[in-house]
């Protein structure tokens, strides 16, 4: 029952943290360590939630979950069946498969979904994108409005607007690429997809909404961070503010902003025109090591027979 | 870029630079200089056309091909994808600014206007 008790805390805690990291400030300071906490809080949190479901089920076992399984399935194998548990810790078990099943299923959904639009836009793009001598293993799109974007995977690309190359000069454009450049190298998209899965699997659910424009948000300020290395905070500013004022505003006026909240671009271009302080080095790892401890006490509870 | 995407590119060019459906042949005349095989060029129109993007009809013992939808309709729906990302698509592209309301936008030209032109 111990184990049992402390999962579901940590599933519970979980859905805290999440909601005191939204409303954090550090992380903006700490874009690359804050995604890893994201990252250890949804991964615990899985777990968490379906070691509890598990771990009340299979207690008439007393070995604790992963032992209590192995059990399960030797029972199951047997002539006599299934002895030792009753409806409501069937119940439970049934649950927990329930739970696995479907966020093993949004992840794949999510990942075909993406594929085949990513297959889909990279086929059009070949036919219709156009390279340009000044910029390199980019393409761009002949349309008047302003966008730039990468489409991730094995054969990534960069591709820019002509509406973008006449808003931006040359080292705004070198920004935009090196920004986008960094989505590439550091596989983002990966990041992100786990949290657009779960949000799949819960539409609507606060908390899982507000996880996944945090880590959205953040994978763009690591990718802002990868693109200060190169040149000057001010130059990318200025090129998001250009290509946001330019917007095209087909959204419904409050529609975004719903409760106040401030733009992403916003808080983006504030923080590249008046930096804070970078995270120190020692509250980096204190969040990496608080991270590890969080999947290390889950992973420990399910193998531990309390 | 691969052969097979060039080829795609350089046969939906000129499908796109006619206003009459073409045959194989036809195609394969606007490209001679690439002397390209008949079967060639077929391959390259039939992929095309499974992918439903160039539309063919018979012309009596000859398949005639034109472009299911306009060069300016794809770009529209890859600035689509791009500028909206909504729904399944959300996870499958990475925009340098995501899509905003007028208001956030006239909260950004203001910012731009103040820093160019800073009020002293």
């Amino acid at each position: 029952m111990v184990s049992a008790v402390l999962l579901a805390s940590i599933a519970v805690g979980c859905m805290y943290a999440a909601r005191r990291l939204r409303r954090a400030a550090w992380p903006l300071r700490g874009p690359h360590a804050a995604v890893v906490a994201w990252q250890a809080i949804g991964l615990a949190w899985g777990f968490a939630a379906i070691g509890a479901l598990l771990a009340v089920g299979l207690l008439p076992y007393g070995q604790g979950v992963v032992g209590g399984l192995l059990a399960l399935a030797g029972e199951l194998a047997s002539p006599t069946g299934l002895t030792t548990v009753g409806p409501f810790q069937l119940a439970a078990i049934g649950a927990a498969a329930g739970l696995t099943g479907l966020l093993l299923w949004m992840l794949v959904a999510s990942f075909v979904a993406v594929m085949r639009a990513r297959q889909r836009h990279r086929e059009l793009l070949n036919l219709v994108g156009r390279g340009h001598p000044e910029l390199p293993g980019a393409l761009v799109l002949d349309h008047p409005a302003a966008a730039a974007y990468c489409v991730p995977g094995v054969r990534s690309q960069v591709v820019v607007s002509a509406g973008t190359l006449a808003l931006l000069d040359r080292g705004e454009l070198d920004a935009v690429m090196a920004h986008e450049h960094a989505h590439l190298r550091e596989r983002h998209d990966l990041v992100l997809l786990p949290f657009a899965s779960l949000r799949r699997a819960f539409p609507g659910v606060g908390v899982v909404e507000s996880s996944y424009a945090a880590v959205g948000l953040l994978i763009e300020m690591c990718a802002d961070d990868q693109a200060r290395r190169q040149l000057a905070a001010r130059t990318l500013a200025m090129a998001l503010l250009r290509i946001g004022a330019a917007g095209p505003g087909r959204v419904p006026s409050g529609a975004l902003s719903a409760a106040g909240t401030e733009h992403d671009v916003v808080t983006r271009v504030s923080r590249l025109l008046e930096p804070s302080a970078a995270l120190s080095r020692r509250a980096q790892l204190a969040i990496l090591g608080a991270s590890a401890g969080l999947m290390a006490a889950t992973f420990a509870l399910w193998n531990l027979p309390l | 870029m691969n052969r097979l995407g060039d080829l795609e590119r350089a046969v939906m060019d000129v499908l796109w630079g006619r206003s009459e459906p073409l045959t194989v042949r036809d195609v394969g005349r606007a490209l001679a200089d690439r002397d390209l095989a008949h079967t060639t060029v077929m391959t390259v129109l039939d992929r095309l056309a499974k992918k439903g993007i160039v539309d063919r009809s018979r012309d009596g013992r000859a398949w005639r091909y034109r472009p299911a939808a306009s060069r300016e309709s794809y770009v529209t729906e890859l600035m689509f994808d791009a500028l909206e990302q909504t729904g399944d698509k959300d996870a499958a592209l990475a925009a340098f600014v995501r899509s905003m309301s007028g208001d956030e936008a006239e909260v950004l030209r203001r910012a731009l206007s103040e820093i160019e032109h800073p009020r002293t």
